[in-house]
């Protein structure tokens, strides 16, 4: 049985993740050590909450050297939610901070208003769809691709070839799956998007 | 854009599954966690348990149900009901919930949205609003609608709003159970006014009251008995509404 390891720095929904691993019959380990992570087969960051928050929680416990240590191995890792905007450069929440800088590209606010709608709801909370922009093997291009979302900061990715999927907030395009190499992230939460999430989490297991 | 989406209710008692009429009178239909994951299993967006009788007991077999909802459940789960601190709120989260759902302690201590909202950010704190209409207006009731204040709805709701909540249980205490429709003056009345999404909820018999509902603000529907004395498939519902240019996930 495959082993997944889920980074545990104190800020995300550890349980829903590790349930929806489980029922894809994977072994799920929870740790905040950085050899373990280190060593990881398939590695997931998670996280709720603010860029500037996570980054410090992350450093507290050395997580940052390790996984750049991971991610040389070539072996996958998967960021969600926060998980995957502290892929990139850095992030502007709470104040400017360095983030991973795995992924080129910012982390900024989603806009509060647009040309064609004078306030916009923000978070962003609800279903929306994934459009896929190139050929991968997490998420094929098809009209079922709706994932939950939640989040008032989006990634703002600089390379085109990052941006693996895109949805809508109001009139904005905004990236909302990334991917370099090894490295993917997923702006929605796939273990709260239903059996399409769970495919998708089925795929990232096989790349092990 | 962000589709619409159909919720299901589901009110417990116990460890058992409970339909009421009115809010008042109980029958009893079964282990929830089986109509969750037939709901699930059809495509439901999110599922809201209500905890009927939490604010007289202890809390220990909603955390259980929802502990086992989350092995094979995955959707965004809500839970309501007696949740009276912030403590309590926490436990429900840290059982697997993603959301809670509060109107008494709400309507007795307004602050207890803030602190949620503040610890757990917006998108958790659920708002649930019981309306009553009273002399040619919504007043909110609270204790499963045994009691009633004098606080108009929708000063209510704004009040709220600002406060942290993410999200508007808005239930309809006059359609609750009567499967005639949404109260659709009520949701237009709210929606118009607040910029949080709305869960209509009380009235769903056909899937024509879903599209009224849609139409006139609601960005979810909340149904139980259709659901529950199965005289509604979620998966016929969603393709139906698909059929009337509501967006909503195949």
């Amino acid at each position: 049985m495959k082993q997944i390891t889920i980074i545990d720095y104190g800020m995300s929904n550890l349980l829903s993740i590790s349930r929806a691993f489980e029922k894809l019959n994977t072994k799920v380990a929870v740790t905040e050590n950085p050899l373990e992570i280190i060593r990881a087969d398939l590695l997931v960051l998670p996280g709720v909450g603010a860029f500037y928050d996570g980054m410090n929680e992350l450093h507290k416990r050395n997580i940052p050297e390790a996984i750049h240590e991971f991610t040389k191995t070539g072996k996958p890792l998967l960021g969600i939610c926060l998980g995957m905007q502290m892929l990139l450069t850095s992030g502007t929440e709470v104040q400017l901070t360095k983030g991973l800088n795995l992924i080129p590209g910012e982390v900024i606010p989603l806009p509060e208003s647009s040309s064609k709608y004078q306030k916009h709801v923000i978070p962003h909370i609800g279903w929306s769809k994934v459009m896929v922009q190139h050929k991968n093997k997490l998420l094929n291009n098809n009209s079922e691709n709706y994932m939950y979302f939640v989040h008032s900061f989006y990634a703002n990715t600089t390379h085109l070839e990052h941006q693996l999927g895109i949805s809508n907030f109001y009139d904005l395009p905004f990236t909302s799956m990334v991917n370099k190499d090894n490295i993917w992230g997923t702006q929605f939460h796939p273990e709260k998007s239903g059996e399409a999430g769970l495919d998708m989490l089925k795929q990232f297991i096989t790349l092990s | 854009m962000t589709a619409k989406r159909i919720i299901a209710r589901l009110d417990v008692k116990g460890n058992r599954l409970i339909k009421g009429i009115h809010l008042e009178g109980w029958r009893f239909l079964g282990d929830p966690n089986e109509y969750c994951l037939k709901y699930y299993e059809q495509g439901i967006d999110e599922i809201i348990y209500v905890d009927a009788v939490a604010s007289l007991y202890n809390r220990d077999s909603i955390k259980e149900i929802v502990r086992k909802t989350t092995e094979n459940v995955f959707v965004p789960l809500t839970v309501g009901g007696g949740i009276r601190t912030l403590e309590d709120a926490t436990e429900i989260l840290r059982s697997g919930a993603d959301k809670v759902a509060i109107n008494t302690a709400a309507i007795k201590n307004p602050n207890i949205i803030s602190e949620i909202a503040n610890r757990f950010g917006k998108q958790c704190m659920v708002l649930s609003v019981q309306a009553k209409k009273r002399n040619n207006m919504w007043v909110a009731a609270y204790d499963s609608a045994r009691e009633y204040t004098n606080m108009d709805v929708l000063e209510w709701i704004e009040k709220a709003v600002e406060l942290g909540a993410g999200e508007i249980l808005l239930t309809s205490v006059d359609k609750e159970g009567t499967q005639k429709g949404f109260d659709n003056s009520l949701v237009d009345h709210i929606s118009k006014k607040i910029n949080v999404p709305i869960i209509a909820c009380g009235g769903f018999g056909n899937p024509n009251h879903a599209i009224e509902a849609f139409n006139y603000g609601a960005d979810a529907v909340a149904i139980a008995h259709a659901l529950h004395y199965n005289k509604c498939n979620v998966k016929q519902l969603k393709s139906e509404l698909s059929n009337h240019q509501i967006l909503i996930r195949p």
